[in-house]
């Protein structure tokens, strides 16, 4: 098994989040908020469809070698997974459900003669021995049965549930959250076996330039769309946490220190930031190649010097919002009183303080999480976003350019990365949404 | 009022400090020259003397930060550090590594960067507003809820599809418009129009919710009931009571940014291939023009601090209660 950096981080936000979730749990004052969100249909379903992205991310995160190619390459869980799709490439493009090429070119016939036509594709349909009579009844065959298995699983799963006899669960399987949920898990579940099912046949979304499949594209982006989203919090959060509740609560030089640090950083470009310290990353790598000889390796660096560098550039909001809170709750009585029977102030900001923040910091995470994911593709759009050989929605956006210049349009990458990435933000921002009006007091006692 | 804009201005200029030493830190001590005329010469085949050259003929091939060889100030002077960032205090950009006059190419490019901002900012405020107030006057009903769940779907969406989909369908499929470049004068007109429809649209979903919140937080204060009680009808306390009311965060709100619509949009003008300052940047950093994007990281902090400062002003110009000390 191979660890990447960005893997261990994983691991280790895994675990935080667990921890962090577990605590929430067992707090009384946070049972009401996280009540609320359980009771939200769209907030739990989003959840699902988040946590089916997470899933995808963690199978693409267990690195290990490649048991029959000589090289030091490491494959993932996914990659196994996705197998027929990565070895099926074609020469170049291919439209979704093809079997003929998207170029013509220069056939060799049986009898020695030349035809100068569309070729069929290696993979794609290579079963049919007849595409132009076969084709639309086979696919509509293998979508049906892939379909009915996938459905079929769930439909079992569905039942087993419903024929549980616990008269407490059942009423917790009747909520309208919890058929959500199972709405949601239906249809991602059908779904998944049916484009999977399918894809052992055709190329479901398609192949891009080189040929490669463009649903294995679109679910290995799901890992560096994740990372990209939720590592750079990794980063922020100690930055914003320690400053934030310190210049609030100590105030003076402190605190004018403190602010002068996030003024001077906020006040350049953040975009130029990134830009320059990405700039100097390539220059480091170029100049020491030595440590960065493999190209996983290199890709994966990347990626974590982006994620650091977005958390320098994005913790400054949340510092803010938690000096702000801080200089509030540090005249509350609470702490004036943990003052006067000579509690030290460490203490007193990891007892009486940080839990009271805690909020803010949740709220914060998950409302930034969707616009790291966006600011991905725009910055693999100017060249100073992952490596070009990462496998991200912002360089299939990029190359996308450039094909829908063409004629016949090639339209399927755009649209696959457009789909997958609506999901995923759309399913963040309805649950930031929930979690907001959940946990935000105001908010709360306005409904 | 007037010690206070000096004071701000005085606070500014160690702010300024910090930030040029940062990108000085960023620049020269992560990577050397040497690295530098590498990188603009090409990696292979070159020898010490074009490398000596090369940093000679850009100023590069001073020390760091103190020139021992020199004598008194000289030794401060006579440094990487002072000659290329302190002639940034004084607007004195210098020469691109690629030879170019810095100042010059700026004070060209900013028009275009203008005739794209501004048009985008103001179109996109007066729609945002306008679908605000809708949402606001129809809340607790389902034009609110629909319009709602389309903010949200419409801000999941990112900037870049917007682009690409507008350009395909308004420039390629409908040919309404040429799908990019740029022209002088009144003729840029056909080509500011696309980009400036797609930075509107694209900014809708975010740009309403945030108004409406605005909005709503202020048609649950005590004035509103006053003035419903008065008789006034829905629309007239929303369009003369609450706008006039929330008009105060939105404007300190725009004015932050009206500085940095100099800079220019990044994504909008590399796409559309408008000559301004942010299709500028986008090439410096591609081509990596060092010397280029130091400059622009020192222009976009100056705008910032005088955005923030200009925010602090128009408090006390439209809500007489502030007062600045």
């Amino acid at each position: 098994m191979i660890v990447l950096w960005t893997d261990a981080l994983i691991y280790l936000l895994v675990v935080t989040s667990v921890v962090f979730a577990w605590y929430l749990g067992r707090q009384q004052h946070m049972r009401r908020p996280l009540k609320k969100i359980a009771a939200s249909p769209v907030a739990m379903a989003s959840l699902t469809l988040l946590l089916c992205f997470a899933l995808i991310g963690l199978a693409d995160s267990i690195h290990f070698k490649d048991g029959d190619s000589r090289g030091n390459e490491a494959v993932s869980l996914l990659d196994v997974a996705c197998d027929t799709m990565r070895k099926h490439g074609e020469k170049t493009y291919s439209a979704p459900f093809a079997v003929h090429g998207y170029a013509k070119e220069t056939l060799a016939l049986d009898d020695g003669s030349t035809r100068w036509d569309y070729p069929r594709l290696q993979y794609g349909g290579a079963h049919l021995a007849d595409p132009e009579t076969e084709w639309a009844g086979d696919v509509f065959d293998k979508t049906l049965s892939g379909f009915s298995r996938g459905a079929g699983l769930m439909l079992m799963v569905l039942l087993l549930a419903w024929g549980d006899q616990h008269e407490r669960r059942r009423v917790l399987w009747r909520s309208a959250s919890s058929k959500a949920v199972w709405a949601a898990l239906f249809l991602v579940v059908s779904g998944c076996y049916t484009l999977f099912s399918l894809s052992a046949y055709y190329h479901v979304l398609g192949t891009d330039k080189v040929g490669e499949d463009v649903f294995y594209q679109t679910l290995k982006s799901i890992r560096t769309g994740l990372v990209i989203g939720s590592l750079t919090t990794l980063v922020m959060l100690p930055l914003a946490i320690v400053f934030g509740i310190m210049a609030g609560f100590f105030k003076g030089w402190v605190d004018d220190v403190i602010q002068f640090i996030y003024t001077t950083l906020n006040s350049i470009p953040s975009v130029l930031l990134i830009a320059a310290s990405i700039l100097m990353v390539q220059v480091y790598m170029t100049n020491h190649p030595e440590n960065f000889n493999n190209l996983l390796v290199r890709a994966d660096m990347r990626l974590l010097f982006l994620c650091l560098i977005l958390g320098v550039t994005s913790w400054t909001g949340l510092c803010r919002l938690l000096r702000a809170e801080t200089l509030k709750l540090r005249e509350m009585e609470y702490v004036l009183a943990a003052q006067a029977l000579g509690v030290k102030p460490a203490m007193i900001l990891f007892r009486h303080i940080l839990p009271n923040v805690m909020h803010i910091v949740l709220i914060s995470v998950v409302l930034d999480f969707s616009s790291l994911v966006l600011a991905e593709a725009v910055l693999s759009y100017i060249n100073i976003g992952v490596d070009p050989t990462t496998h991200s929605w912002g360089n299939m956006i990029n190359s996308a350019r450039l094909e829908m210049a063409r004629e016949p349009v090639v339209w399927w990458s755009l649209t696959a990365a457009f789909v997958f990435m609506f999901a995923l933000v759309l399913a963040a921002n309805l649950f930031a949404d929930s979690v907001r009006d959940a946990f935000d007091p105001r908010r709360a006692q306005a409904s | 009022m007037i010690t206070y804009i000096i004071r701000r201005f005085l606070y500014a200029l160690p702010l300024l400090m910090a930030v040029n030493v940062l990108t000085f830190v960023l620049f020269f001590v992560v990577n050397s020259p040497d690295d530098m005329a590498r990188m603009q010469l090409g990696q292979k085949h070159v020898t010490e003397q074009a490398i000596q050259n090369w940093k000679h003929q850009h100023g590069y091939d001073l020390p760091l930060l103190w020139n021992g060889g020199q004598a008194g100030g000289k030794q401060l002077t006579d440094t990487i550090f002072y000659q290329k960032s302190v002639n940034l205090f004084l607007f004195d950009f210098g020469i691109s590594d690629s030879g170019r006059n810095i100042g010059t190419d700026i004070r060209q490019r900013m028009w275009p960067s203008l005739a794209l901002a501004l048009p985008s900012l103001i179109v996109g405020l007066l729609v945002n507003i306008t679908l605000a107030l809708l949402m606001v006057l129809f809340r607790n009903t389902y034009v609110e809820l629909g319009s709602s769940v389309l903010c949200v779907m419409l801000m999941s969406v990112s900037s870049l599809f917007y682009i690409i989909g507008g350009q395909f369908l308004i420039g390629k499929l409908l040919k309404l418009v040429p799908i990019s470049g740029y022209d002088s004068g009144l003729a840029a007109l056909k080509f500011l129009i696309l980009p400036v429809i797609i930075s509107v649209v694209a900014g809708i979903g975010s740009g309403a919710r945030w108004y409406r919140t605005l909005f709503l937080e202020e048609v649950e204060k005590d004035y509103v009931r006053t003035a419903r009680a008065k008789g006034l009808t829905e629309t007239q306390v929303l369009f003369k009571h609450v706008l006039k009311n929330a008009m105060i965060p939105i404007l300190t709100g725009v004015v932050v940014v009206l500085p940095l619509l100099f800079m220019g949009s990044l994504i909008m003008e590399s796409f559309f291939s408008i000559p301004g300052l942010g299709s500028y940047t986008i090439d410096a950093i591609n081509r990596q023009d060092f010397a280029i994007v130091r400059s622009m990281v020192f222009l976009g902090s100056v705008l910032y601090i005088a955005g923030l400062l200009l925010t602090d002003i128009s408090y006390t110009l439209v809500d007489p209660r502030v007062r600045l000390s």
